[in-house]
This record gives structure tokens, C-alpha cells and sequence, in this order.
């Protein structure tokens, strides 16, 4: 078992290593002197020789990536000109509201994405598996900026029931906090639900084909026994992972759901980032997120052995 | 044997039914309901982004500032370049700065086709190649399948605004940016679908007949990635759509001026709870679109895939 | 005689619209007496597996009863709710799998699977359940049934997972089993001893048992009576030795005379003749790369020594895993040999560089197992059967008419070539790719368990077209074979595989009539019917 994870550990290092590559030379590949895009436009010459020192710049292009890896690998993320902050700092102001509205989705979603997809290919072919399967198609169809917007205009300003915009800290005030997380996580666990629903239904057809499902009726068992003991936990290990690789359509679209509802968080900030050139933080996030979005993957790879004993050794 | 219908009936009932199984595969697509009614709709609007034109538009970059925010319907007074007036109804309203929203939908047809199209090209022509030297140079496997890892650790959407914020943005960049985060994905798919068919003994029959790699791979290869291929690019292009309107509603995608779905919208953010219609109209198209061809794209893979519809 | 458990009154189960004919099982009908094995017989498409789903209630759903009865213990479960099928299926009736491999659920241990029959039809606690379980491991002459309680089916073997589903289905002492092929997938050593079980224990419980087979060595082996099925009727049905010696029906002496012998016939000694192909300690290592642990090493061939001369067929027999298959492709170079020596006629070909090699590749041919993968889909049999000699040059014409002409060697119209594969039934397509090998005019034909996948008379036709064909060409050929039976008929030499090792090698008469080793020996001993003569029939 120690074995299995330390031989995933190990494995997502080549991975690690390409998107730091990527990061580093992105800056590289942007027209212009490096010192002089990071310190921004109203930098003076005096700052951006301070720049190029701090970057080795004149280095070789390998010493260069070994020095900013290394401040990587320190949690030194360089400083933001722009908001004139440490990137860091930047980043740990920014976590909590993105951080809430991930988990407050991921719950919402697979809470309601798993059942309906059962349902659905439990009663393959009904009107209610149409249904499903119409909403899933549908979902993946509409921008979610738009689906925020719906929702908006409906229960915040015809109804008035929820807040249009803005973010409370969960230690300030839980009951704001939920009024106002509300809205964007249903939008952002539109797509989410589309898409666990369908891989639910279909890893369950998939497993209702097989030899072990046809033993267990065989034995006698109802139709509700083989579906849950049976089939479920078989196509448990699909269902994981593209609740894995769906991370990173939450990521992206918590960067458009943080913009449409205001919420002070990474996503916002990666697009003010991206809007006013800052490159430390925009390479700080995407390393972030990269790194985030690996490291949940290798959970659910490890968490595999849980429901399927093969995976184990 | 495994089966509960035995296997010769079946597959005596298959060649009774399909004397030239491959030609029938493309016409039972294209009855497929869902292929013709996605059909329908992405005709529909190709016809819009041809006919765009002549279907009662303005020109859409046309700034008026005497008739800014204007509710749909209202009847709005154009002053023409020889100095006539003439009287026209903004069917779907005019933005904060008097543009005609009904227009600029009408013409934003155009872009969003254009990014679709020229996304699932790019995406799938870069992975098939891309997909074809990794599954059958061996050595270089190893070197690519890293890289295209890497590229798919990071969110999609990050990676395309990663490569806007490098260039000027523009709707080149915009395609290019959207189509490598697209990319890894058709190339483990090509790679994937090598990698099984090379194991077929067809094709070991075809190597030990003697047959050259390279027409090994034309001839007995590559036609199965053809049909995966088409239903990917149609999924490609669907998620292009979206993730143009999405950076352009972020302000860092297609410039401004410019009449894509996602502009108008981004456009109509500020005001968006008085004047909700700069949004609703947009999204409408944007949502139709989509809509059409991801029906279209589940249509063509029952039909032409069934082993992938499965997965997803 | 006591009331059959099982009887079956003018069964006739509807097939879809638009198959090949209008019901899978026509107007069947038969019995089965307690303590009784029946054995259904029939060729791929009779409908033998169709009627023992529809015993269990479990028929997929485009398929319909459409009229007749089915009485277990003279309840009609035709007619039974699905309520009433569910408590019938384990307490009265069972069934058994063909696959043991994937009939068990992966993510359960074994004594789970077992437990959750008694928790369904019984009211025992956990302990007394505990008991019986463990009683019906120990049965079914598991070992360590405790263990093996605990164990998930993937850390079992193919004869072990077919033992626990043996235990499920008779845990609870059902009046009849239904066994659906359940010893095909197996080696022809663990067949035996699951045969014996299944006779043990339905002999020592009164189980009557209705048993699906292609195979008549097993009726031979484990029936007392036997249905013929063909196309969904019964030809006939009688005691076993009344059908096997003395068959009323033409279909039924067809059958019959299409098993092999296990004798080998006798084909002349080895006359001095030029020796095609010839391997030198062949060997193939499969290593698996780890970073932490020691890398995993499969010896899948180990010195294998082998020699065919012109005119000769070489059968290398063995059951899976033994590496024959290795050592075919490794000769037909589509896998790289990690050792040995490779010659054809003079020429090395085991270290040959691919481009080196290619010429030489017209020379060794290989027929593959599985009909419905060996041809491109795509393209037409007679662009796949002049692929090759376009290769080395030959003109289009030419080649169009080498393979008009070797469709006829095959016994096929050679007006069919412009038709795609699936136009054509198994037995055809291993006809054509037979066609395409003889296409290269090769030295040496290499046939990889080429009729294994083919049904009985099919598989006689094949045999005979390719012994024709080896003494017409003077050809070497590779028979590469799990069915002794085959191998008696048309191996020349023979040598047995096991664990990718050479165990014995010699003339067909030689290994079958006085095999020296022992593994060879348990082989042997295992082949199902081997007491049997088929096709001497007695006059009637």
C-alpha cells in the first residue's frame, strides 16, 4: 500500500516538472524584457535593474529556471507591482472565498449528480431518464456566466430572497456567508452535475452488462439489491474519476463565477492579474492551481483501492 | 456464447441487414434524430453568420450615442451617412453605447462559428499527428506523453488565459489558445486507439505480409480514428464556443469593438439589472448553438462510436 | 421413477424482427430426473444456452417465450411472477457460468457473494451462515476455506472461481443446476477435476442437472442423457451411449464423426527431407520496469528447441500460459525472441533488423484464432489477400489472379473477393486468411489455434482443407493447439509446452501412445471422452 502511493508520489513529479516549465517560460515568451513586464509600466529603470539582478537574468536560461524554481519550491512567489503586495500574501487573502465556493459545489453536485444519474439507468429509457439526460446535455450547453445571471435576476432581483453580489467571511457572519455562497455554487454545480449524472449513468449501464450482475440475479437478489450493492460501487471508480478530472472545469469555472457574483477570490484575481499584466501572480495561480488540481487527482487515485480491491499492491 | 443471444444469429441477422456496413454507418448517422435535429438548428445558424448582411442589420461597430440603452422594441431614429433619417425598431435593443444588440448577436454568429470551427481543426489535426507519432514511435512515447500531462494538469480554461496574457489578443490568439489545452486530449485518444489496434491480428497480419510502417498505419490504422475523431471535434467545437464567450466576458478574449456573443455580454455586465436584455439575447444564440451541436455530437457517437459512449 | 424436476413442454422462444429466422428455440421439449445429468448438445446458434436462461427466468429482454411450458417440479415458471422467480432462483434451481473469470463480482470477497445468497433466502444468523458456508467451501474441495472466505475473486484461479460459484449455486441444496459451458474457458486438467466435482456432488444430493456443451468428450465424460440441438429444434434426445454409438439422425452422426480421435493417425516417418525452420534455445523474457520493486520477470519461452522439415506439420501443445503462443509469434518474428536462435533454412532470423528482415517475412506465414479480428474490416478479402504479394512487387493483375485462384484452393467463389469480411461466416474467413498466407507462396505456415474458435464440422473442414493443402504444397506447418484431439489428427511431431518449457517432444505416435512424462501424462489423462471412439458407430 505504501508502496502504491509512494510510486504515485514519484509519478506525478515528471508531470510537476512540465507545468513549471510551462510557468517559467511564459514570461519568457512574452515580447519584451522580463524585468520590465514584471515591474509594469510605471516602473523606473532603477527597479527594473533591481529586477533583473533578483531574476539572474543574465544568467544562463537553466541557471535562471533553477533560481525561480527554487523560490517556487520556498513559497517565494516574487511581488506583485500592481497591488503592490507580496504574491504570497496576495494569495492567502484570496483563498478563503474560492476554497468555500469549491467544497460548497463539489457537496451540492455529487449529492445530487450521483443520485440522479442512478435513477436514470436504473429506468433506462423513461421520461425521467430523458429528462436527466436532457438537463445534462443542457447543462453542459449553457455559459455559466449565464446561468448566474438567470439566477440572479430571478432570486435576487425579481424575488429578492438572496443578496445580488458580494462575499462575507464564514467566520464574520455564517448566515451572510451562506446567503451569498449560495447562488454562485448552484451555478458553478450546473456543468459539474451534467456531468457526473451522465458518467453515473453510464458507468452504470456499463457495469449492469457485465457476467457478475447476471450471477447476482441468479441468486435471487431484487433489482434494488443488484443496482446498489452491485452495480454502484462497480462504477464507482469511473464516477471518482471524472469527479477528478472535473476539478479542473470547476476551477475554470469559478474564475467566470467569482467575476459574475463579485467574490473576492483566486479567480477574480487571476483575471485583475491577467487585465493589468501582473505576471508574478499570474504565474503564482496557475502553478497554484495546477499543483491543487494534481495533488486532488492523486488522491482519488489512491482512493481507487478503497472500492476496487485489484488496484491494491 | 456468453450471451444470451447466441452469436451466429446475430451475426447471420447483421449481414442480412448490412451487405456494405461502412457506407450504411454514415447514412444511419445521418438519420439519426438527434444528428438531424442538431443539424438543423447549426444550419440555421450558419445561414444567420452567411446572411448576416442582409437580414435588416446595421453595421454593429456603429456607435450612437443618441440612442444608448435602449429597451428591445423601442423605435429608434438612424441618421444615415448622406444626412437622411430613417426609422428602424432595435428588435433586441442598443448597448451603453448605442449600439444595435440585435446586429451585433446577428454578427456574432460569425465569430463564435469561426472559433468553433477553427478550434476542433486545430485540436484535431495537431493531436492526430501529435496522437500518431507518440502511439507508433515508441521511443518517443514516453518524452511526449509527459508533456501532454503536463499540459492537461493545468484547468483548461487557465491554460487558454495563460496564453491570451502572452500575446496581444485577437481572435488568432484566441483559437490558438483555446486549441492547446484541447489538444492532449485528442492526442490520447489517437494514442489510445493505435496502441489497441496495433494489437489486432489484422495488423499483425498485414506486418508479417510484409507491409511497409507507414502503410501499415494509412491502411489499417488510421482509418479507425476516424470516426472517434469526428464526434471529438464536434464536442471540440461546442466547448470552443463557450470557452471563447467566456474569455471575451472576462474582457481578456477577442477585442472589444468586435461582435462576439461573449463581448456583447461582457458589455452588458454593468447594467445588467436594468437593462437585462444585452445578456438574455446573447445567451440565448450562445446556449442554442452549443446546445445543437453537443445534440448533434451524441447523435454522430451512438451512431459511429457506440464503444465511446460509454466513456462519458 | 420419481417426478423429473425439471420439464420443458413445446418451449419456443421468439427472436427479434429482422434476424435470421423466427425463433431461437422451436417447439423444445425435454425432462430432467432428480440425480440426472442431461446434457444439451449443439454448435454455436442451436439455441442450447437460449433455453437455460429461459429455465432461470433470465433471458435478455429482446427474446420472448412465446409459447409452451417450463415445470420445475411441476410449478410453471413461464408463468411465475417475477416475486416468485426471484425465491425459486438458489433454494430450487441454480445456474453456473461459462466465465468463471467475470461471473464473480471483483469488489467482493468470495464468502460475501456466498453470504448474501443466504441472507436473501434464508432467516439464519451470521454464525450459522458462517458454518454453512465454510461447510460448502470445504464441499467444493476448496483449501483453507477460511481463507478463501475472505479472499476477493481476482486472488483466485480460473478452477477456484468456478468452484466458488459452484458452492453458491448449491449452498442451498437447489433440486436442479444449470451449468452453461462451465468448463470451456478452463485448462483441460481443471475441466476434469470440475467435472468430477459436479458429478460428486450431484450425484450424492439427487441435484438433477441440466448441462450446456459444445463438446461431446464431455457428454462422453459427465451425461447420462443427451438432447441434439439444431437451429433451435431437438434432432433427437437418448441415452448417452444409445446417441453416441448408435444416432438415428444424420445431423447427429455428422456431429459425431466430426470429433477428432484422440489416436493419432498414422502418417509416415521422416524421410530425409530439407528442414525449413529450426530454433536454437528460443527464449522470451518479459521484464516489468519498477522504481521500487525488484522488476518483475515472466520467463514466458525457455530454451526451446524445435525443428520442422518440409512437408511436416509440428504440433506444439499445451495449456494456456504455456508459452506456445510465445514461441509461434516469436518465429513469425511479430515478437522480438530475448534468446535463441532463429533459422529459416540458413538464414538467422531472431537478431535480424526490421529492415533486414522484411523480405525475408514472405517466408513464415501465420493463421490467426480469432476469425472476426484477422481482416481488416475496411477492405475487401481480396485487397487483404494481394496486400502482401503487392508488397514484393508483384502487379495488381497478377496478384487479383493468384488470389482467384487460391479462393478456389480454399473452396470459396472466387467472384466473392470484392466482399468485406463480415459477409462471410467464421469457418470462410479462415478460409481466406488461409488464402492470404498461401498468397506469399511461403516455407512455412504457422497456424495459431486457427480452428479453435471454430464449431466441430467447421473445424473438420478446416482440418482436412489444411492438411490438403501441406501435402500439395509440400509445406512445414506450425500447429500451435490446447485440443489434443486436433493435434492426434494432424500433427506429424508434436511437442507438449509447459510453463514455457519444452517437457516432451517426438512423433504424434510416440507422445500419444507412450508419453514418458508426467506432466504429459496428467494431460492426457484429463482429455474429456478419451475412452471414447467417436464415430464408430454400431450398425443400426
Amino acid at each position: 500500500m505504501l508502496d502504491f502511493i509512494a510510486r504515485r508520489l514519484v509519478s506525478i513529479i515528471p508531470v510537476l516538472v512540465v507545468v513549471a516549465l510551462f510557468v517559467f517560460f511564459m514570461l519568457r515568451l512574452t515580447p519584451g524584457d522580463p524585468a520590465a513586464v514584471i515591474a509594469g509600466d510605471n516602473a523606473t529603470s532603477d527597479q527594473i535593474a533591481d529586477i533583473r539582478e533578483k531574476l539572474g537574468l543574465n544568467l544562463p536560461i537553466w541557471q535562471q529556471f533553477g533560481i525561480w524554481l527554487g523560490n517556487m519550491l520556498q513559497g517565494n512567489f516574487g511581488e506583485s507591482f500592481f497591488f503592490k503586495k507580496t504574491v504570497a500574501e496576495l494569495i492567502a487573502q484570496r483563498l478563503e472565498p474560492t476554497l468555500a465556493l469549491s467544497v460548497c459545489t463539489l457537496i451540492l453536485a455529487v449529492s445530487t449528480a450521483v443520485p440522479l444519474g442512478v435513477i436514470a439507468a436504473y429506468r433506462q429509457g423513461s421520461l425521467l431518464d430523458r429528462v436527466v439526460m436532457g438537463f445534462s446535455v443542457l447543462g453542459f450547453s449553457m455559459p455559466s456566466f449565464v446561468i448566474g445571471y438567470c439566477l440572479i435576476y430571478v432570486f435576487a432581483i425579481e424575488l429578492g430572497w438572496l443578496p445580488v453580489q458580494g462575499y462575507t467571511r464564514i467566520g464574520v457572519d455564517f448566515w451572510s456567508f451562506l446567503e451569498r455562497i449560495i447562488l454562485p455554487s448552484v451555478t458553478l454545480g450546473i456543468i459539474y452535475v451534467a456531468l457526473i449524472a451522465r458518467i453515473t449513468r453510464a458507468s452504470i449501464l456499463e457495469v449492469l452488462n457485465e457476467d457478475y450482475i447476471r450471477t447476482a440475479r441468479a441468486k435471487g437478489l431484487s433489482n434494488r439489491v443488484v443496482l446498489m450493492r452491485h452495480a454502484l460501487r462497480n462504477a464507482a471508480v469511473p464516477i471518482l474519476t471524472v469527479i477528478g478530472v472535473g476539478i479542473a472545469l470547476l476551477i475554470g469555472g469559478a474564475i467566470v463565477t467569482e467575476s459574475v457574483f463579485g467574490l473576492p477570490g483566486l479567480g477574480r484575481l487571476t483575471v485583475e492579474a491577467v487585465l493589468s499584466r501582473d505576471f508574478p501572480t499570474i504565474q503564482a495561480v496557475i502553478l497554484l492551481f495546477s499543483v491543487v488540481y494534481v495533488l486532488i487527482n492523486l488522491l482519488i487515485d489512491i482512493g481507487y483501492t478503497i472500492f476496487d480491491p485489484r488496484i491494491r499492491y | 456464447m456468453s450471451a444470451t443471444i447466441p452469436e451466429e444469429i446475430v451475426d447471420s441477422a447483421a449481414i442480412a441487414s448490412a451487405s456494405t456496413r461502412r457506407r450504411s454507418l454514415w447514412a444511419l448517422a445521418l438519420r439519426n434524430p438527434s444528428v438531424i435535429f442538431g443539424g438543423v438548428i447549426l444550419l440555421v445558424m450558419v445561414a444567420i453568420a452567411v446572411l448576416a448582411p442582409v437580414l435588416g442589420t446595421v453595421d454593429p461597430t456603429r456607435i450612437d450615442p443618441a440612442s444608448r440603452n435602449k429597451k428591445p422594441g423601442t423605435e429608434l431614429t438612424l441618421r444615415l451617412e448622406d444626412g437622411k433619417t430613417m426609422k428602424r425598431v432595435a428588435l433586441m435593443g442598443t448597448d451603453s453605447l448605442g449600439r444595435d444588440v440585435y446586429s451585433r448577436v446577428l454578427y456574432g454568429t460569425r465569430v463564435s462559428l469561426i472559433v468553433g470551427v477553427s478550434v476542433a481543426i486545430l485540436a484535431v489535426s495537431l493531436g492526430l499527428v501529435i496522437g500518431l507519432v507518440s502511439g507508433y514511435i515508441r521511443w518517443l512515447d514516453g518524452f511526449i506523453m509527459r508533456i501532454m500531462d503536463g499540459l492537461m494538469a493545468i484547468p483548461g480554461i487557465l491554460l487558454a488565459i495563460a496564453l491570451v496574457s502572452i500575446w496581444r489578443s485577437g481572435l488568432s490568439t484566441v483559437i490558438f489558445a483555446i486549441a492547446v489545452p484541447d489538444t492532449p486530449r485528442v492526442v490520447r485518444l489517437v494514442r489510445s486507439i493505435v496502441l489497441s489496434v496495433r494489437e489486432e491480428p489484422y495488423v499483425e497480419g498485414a506486418i508479417s505480409v510484409g507491409t511497409p510502417t507507414w502503410l501499415v498505419m494509412f491502411r489499417h490504422i488510421l482509418p479507425n480514428t476516424i470516426a472517434p475523431l469526428i464526434v471529438q471535434a464536434t464536442f471540440t467545437a461546442a466547448a470552443a464556443i463557450l470557452a471563447e464567450a467566456y474569455l471575451s466576458f472576462l474582457g481578456i478574449g477577442i477585442p472589444p469593438e468586435t461582435p462576439s456573443w461573449g463581448n456583447i455580454m461582457a458589455e452588458g455586465r454593468t447594467l445588467f439589472r436594468v437593462f437585462p436584455h444585452n445578456i438574455l439575447y446573447p445567451g440565448i444564440f450562445i446556449a442554442l448553438t452549443v446546445l445543437a451541436i453537443n445534440i448533434m455530437g451524441d447523435g454522430l457517437r451512438d451512431t459511429l462510436d457506440p464503444k465511446m459512449s460509454k466513456k462519458v | 421413477m420419481a417426478n423429473p424436476v425439471l420439464e420443458v413442454r413445446d418451449l419456443t422462444v421468439a427472436l427479434p424482427a429482422g434476424a435470421d429466422r423466427v425463433n431461437a428455440v422451436e417447439k423444445v421439449s425435454f425432462t430432467v430426473n432428480p440425480g440426472e445429468i442431461v446434457c444439451l448438445v449443439g454448435e454455436s446458434g442451436s439455441g442450447k444456452s437460449v433455453i437455460a436462461f429461459t429455465v432461470m427466468g433470465l433471458l435478455a429482454k429482446a427474446l420472448k417465450p412465446s409459447s409452451g411450458e417450463i415445470l420445475l417440479q411441476g410449478e410453471n415458471v413461464l408463468a411465475a411472477s417475477e416475486a416468485r422467480l426471484r425465491e425459486l432462483r438458489c433454494t430450487r434451481m441454480s445456474m453456473i457460468f461459462q466465465e468463471p473469470m467475470t461471473a464473480l463480482n471483483p469488489v467482493m470477497t468470495c464468502g460475501d457473494q456466498i453470504d448474501e445468497v443466504l441472507r436473501t433466502h434464508t432467516k439464519l444468523d451470521p454464525a450459522a451462515r458462517k458454518a454453512k458456508i465454510i461447510g460448502i467451501l470445504k464441499r467444493v474441495q476448496l483449501p483453507e476455506p477460511e481463507r478463501i472466505y475472505a479472499s476477493f475473486p481476482h486472488q483466485l484461479s480460473g478452477g477456484q472461481r468456478q468452484r466458488i460459484m459452484i458452492a453458491m449455486a448449491l449452498v442451498l441444496d437447489p433440486v436442479l443446476l444449470i451449468a452453461d459451458e462451465p468448463t470451456t474457458a478452463l485448462d483441460v486438467t481443471t475441466q476434469a477435476e470440475i467435472l468430477k466435482l459436479i458429478a460428486e456432488l450431484q450425484g450424492s444430493q439427487g441435484t438433477g442437472v441440466l448441462f450446456i456443451t459444445h463438446d461431446f468428450g464431455v457428454v462422453a465424460e459427465i451425461a447420462h442423457r443427451v438432447a441434439v440441438l439444431r437451429w433451435g429444434e431437438l434432432v433427437e434426445m437418448g441415452q448417452t451411449e444409445q446417441i453416441l454409438s448408435r444416432p438415428q439422425q444424420g445431423y447427429t452422426r455428422m456431429l459425431i464423426s466430426s470429433v477428432p480421435s484422440i489416436h493419432p493417425a498414422h502418417r509416415g516417418v521422416r524421410l530425409d527431407k530439407a528442414t525449413v525452420l529450426r530454433t536454437e534455445k528460443l527464449g522470451k523474457t518479459y521484464a516489468g520496469k519498477s522504481f521500487f520493486q525488484k522488476a518483475r520477470v515472466v520467463k514466458a519461452a525457455v530454451d526451446v528447441d524445435l525443428d520442422i522439415r518440409r512437408g511436416e506439420t509440428l504440433g506444439i501443445v499445451g495449456e494456456s500460459g504455456s508459452g506456445k503462443s510465445t514461441v509461434a509469434r516469436c518465429i513469425a518474428r511479430l515478437i522480438d525472441p530475448t534468446e535463441g536462435r532463429v533459422f529459416l533454412g540458413d538464414t538467422e532470423i531472431a537478431t535480424m533488423s526490421a529492415g533486414k528482415l522484411r523480405p525475408h517475412r514472405r517466408r513464415v506465414q501465420i493463421v490467426f484464432q480469432d476469425p472476426y479480428r484477422s481482416m481488416n474490416p475496411r477492405i475487401t478479402i481480396g485487397d487483404s489477400i494481394i496486400e502482401g504479394p503487392m508488397n514484393f512487387g508483384l502487379p495488381r493483375n497478377e496478384a487479383l489472379a493468384r488470389a482467384r485462384k487460391l479462393m478456389e484452393t480454399v473452396r470459396l467463389d472466387p467472384n466473392s473477393l470484392d466482399r468485406y469480411p463480415h459477409q462471410f461466416s467464421g469457418g470462410q474467413r479462415q478460409r481466406i486468411c488461409i488464402a492470404r498466407a498461401l498468397a506469399m507462396e511461403p516455407e512455412l505456415l504457422i497456424a495459431d489455434e486457427a480452428v479453435s474458435a471454430l464449431d466441430v464440422s467447421v473445424q473438420k473442414q478446416v482440418l482436412e482443407l489444411l492438411d490438403e493443402i501441406r501435402q500439395r504444397l509440400n509445406l512445414a506447418v506450425l500447429f500451435i493447439t490446447h485440443d489434443l484431439r486436433v493435434a492426434a489428427q494432424i500433427c506429424d511431431y508434436v511437442a507438449v509446452m509447459s510453463k514455457g518449457r519444452v517437457v516432451e517432444y517426438g512423433s504424434a505416435e510416440q507422445v500419444f501412445g507412450a508419453p514418458k512424462d508426467e506432466y504429459t501424462k496428467a494431460l492426457f489423462a484429463a482429455a474429456p471422452g478419451r475412452n471414447w471412439e467417436f464415430g464408430k458407430f454400431a450398425t443400426a
